[in-house]
């Protein structure tokens, strides 16, 4: 492993106001994350994997502790610094594919770069070459509406990964994909975790997604239960 | 630029919904040139008309003449002057002499005003030509409308009572020899011209007028005791009733232009309220709120694009049409008394159209806006639950 900390996440709790009293979905934690990690979030309904991973996508901050995000603080950061931090340097990866369902493929993948005033030759080079890493190049001017959940996700896969960031998080990623789809996804995240060294977190409670995992973090009622480093030689 | 991209993506891709909306605001943008034009078609028409028929360049008026107060004419008029005799010689101005009189056709009785005008003068439409007889009858002429009320053509003969400097009683015929006709109704309604030296003899003034309307070449102002009117003063009544007819013609259109608005805004309420995931998403993908609300705002702000593109679409060949044929009228609007043609030709000018796309454009990106202010407020995590909030 690495051992450069992409991540370092201490002491923190996340309360959400509930009616007239608090509820505790996160408590007190420790963890760090190494570049180049595939590591998982899992655990039961309700346990905080998707409140952990929105905290570390800066969409959310914590309530105690600190989330450092590639050397930033997410709870000091302003609006448009966070913005400037999801853009740059993170890919979200959603369970419902969230694509603009106005938009082609294509224009989809290239959505993410426009926001970083790319010229149109620059970002055709990437986006081919993000398509060509989910092996959806011959659907480039399909809308998403024409594609199969699986092709939709690998889509999403694409627009996560044409701005090369650091880190993709990655909610549910096949919760809506049957098994077949399931395992090609994650295979292909797996194989761009190799190539390109981006550190992939995803949140998840499916076990064909946990077995290509190389960290698991269990957490249990908004707590680190368990946090163990993998070693598999099979499913590659 | 994405945002453009965007938002006529998403108008599109919204189908009927856009397409009512851009309808029902392209017809307010026509309707708004449309009424616009055609008021101020008939301003000019009327400026032009009463320029040509009644003021010239303006007038110069006895300092106690009131067109509104009759009375006022028993002394509202004066001898003419050897300054203002050369400017009559130069065709600069020429005099008119007003009067009241009485006359008799078919044995009724109508009160008017007896118009003195001379016969060479080429300064107003008035036929004054026709007036330069010989015969031992006072000829005159007359307006349409007056020869309608009077029951007179041309040819009749009809018997005229006036009094003269003392107060004098007299009475004689005169004959129509002439009938004109103006679409300015205030020198034809009531209104018998006739040579103005006839009437100076009548009326026992001696080379006397009321006021003098004076032509293009005159640029004195006020001379002697005369007063200068100018053609902005003399042309007020024109403008009060555009005025007050423009701002009549505002609820008009102002009632579709809001009902094109209201439609707006509701369907930017119902985008915001409908696709909070893909503002979730847009955050998630690094796009700060304000880029949101901006890229909701073109959204509903591209409506107006679209209307002004599909109200040129049926505006240009309609409008154009009116504009070279003219627009009927109704007869009955002449007897409101205000100067107006059979037709009208509206006059749509570059400044009216820019201004009205302005409005409509402006007045679409302010309804347009209103709504998308909660995206600010909008929790991210929230809105890519696709949470009801
Ligand atoms: N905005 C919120 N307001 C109040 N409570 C919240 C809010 N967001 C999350 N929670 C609560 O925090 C807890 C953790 O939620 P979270 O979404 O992180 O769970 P999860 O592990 O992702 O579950 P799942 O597997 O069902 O997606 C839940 O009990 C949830 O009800
Ligand atoms: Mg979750």
């Amino acid at each position: 492993m690495e051992n450069r900390s992409l991540i370092s996440i201490s002491n923190l709790s996340k309360r959400f106001k509930v009616g007239n009293g608090e509820f505790l979905a996160l408590k007190n934690i420790n963890l760090s994350i190494a570049e180049g990690e595939f590591t998982g979030l899992v655990g039961p309904s309700g346990s905080g994997k998707t409140t952990l991973l929105n905290i570390i996508g800066s969409l959310d901050i914590p309530s105690d502790g600190t989330a450092e995000v590639l050397g930033k603080s997410i709870s000091t950061l302003s609006h448009k610094q966070a913005a400037m931090l999801r853009n740059l340097n993170i890919g979200f990866i959603f369970q419902t594919y969230n694509l603009l369902p106005v938009y082609t493929v294509f224009e989809n993948v290239e959505f993410a770069l426009l926001l970083q005033k790319k010229t149109f030759a620059e970002r055709k080079i990437a986006v081919m070459e993000a398509l060509d890493w989910v092996g959806l190049t011959d659907k480039v001017k399909s809308k998403p509406s024409q594609l199969s959940g699986g092709e939709c996700q690998r889509v999403a896969i694409a627009r996560a990964m044409v701005k090369r960031p650091q880190i993709v998080l990655a909610d549910e990623p096949s919760a809506n994909l049957d098994a077949k789809n399931s395992h090609h996804i994650v295979q292909t995240m797996k194989r761009l975790n190799k190539e390109l060294k981006t550190t992939f977190i995803f949140a998840t409670h499916d076990e064909k997604v946990m077995q290509y995992l190389d960290r698991i973090i269990s957490l249990k009622d908004g707590e680190i239960e368990k946090d163990e480093f993998v070693n598999h030689a099979k499913n590659e | 630029m994405v945002a453009f991209k965007l938002a006529f993506r998403n108008l599109f891709g919204a189908g009927l919904r856009t397409w009512l909306n851009v309808s029902v605001l392209s017809f307010a943008f026509v309707v708004i040139i449309f009424y616009n034009g055609y008021l101020d078609g008939w301003n000019k028409q009327a400026y032009i008309d009463t320029k040509d028929w009644e003021i010239g360049n303006g007038q110069l008026w006895h300092p106690t003449y009131d067109p509104y107060d009759h009375y006022s004419l028993q002394d509202a008029h004066a001898p003419v002057s050897g300054n203002i005799q050369k400017l009559i010689s130069s065709d600069q101005l020429t005099p008119v002499l007003i009067t009241q009189a009485t006359i008799f056709p078919q044995g009724r009785m109508q009160n008017i005003l007896l118009k003195g005008i001379s016969p060479a003068q080429q300064i107003i439409k008035i036929p004054s030509k026709s007036l330069d007889t010989a015969g031992s009858i006072i000829p005159a002429v007359i307006g349409k409308r007056m020869a309608f009320a009077a029951k007179l053509k041309k040819g009749d003969n009809v018997l005229l009572r006036w009094r003269d400097k003392n107060g004098t009683f007299d009475a004689k015929e005169i004959q129509v020899v002439d009938v004109f006709s103006s679409n300015v109704s205030t020198i034809d309604n009531g209104n018998i011209w006739i040579p103005i030296s006839q009437l100076q003899q009548m009326t026992g003034f001696e080379n006397e007028a009321t006021l003098f309307v004076v032509d293009k070449t005159y640029t004195a102002g006020n001379i002697d005791l005369w007063i200068y009117k100018d053609t902005h003063f003399l042309l007020k009544e024109i403008d009060d009733i555009i005025e007050s007819k423009k701002a009549g013609s505002v609820l008009i259109y102002g009632l579709l232009l809001i009902i094109a608005l209201l439609a707006i805004f509701d369907t930017q309420v119902l985008s915001i309220f409908r696709r909070q995931k893909e503002i979730g998403t847009y955050i998630a993908l690094g796009m700060t709120r304000w880029k949101v609300i901006w890229i909701f705002t073109i959204e509903g702000s591209a409506h107006s694009i679209l209307a002004i593109l599909l109200g040129s679409l049926y505006g240009i060949p309609i409008l154009g049409y009116l504009q070279i044929k003219g627009i009927p009228l109704p007869k009955t609007m002449d007897s409101y008394g205000i100067t107006i043609g059979d037709r009208i030709f509206p006059s749509f000018s570059i400044g009216l159209i820019l201004s009205t796309i302005l409005l409509v454009v402006i007045s679409a990106t302010i309804v347009s806006y209103f709504p998308t202010r909660r995206i600010s407020k909008l929790n991210p995590t929230d809105a890519l639950k696709g949470k009801i909030s």
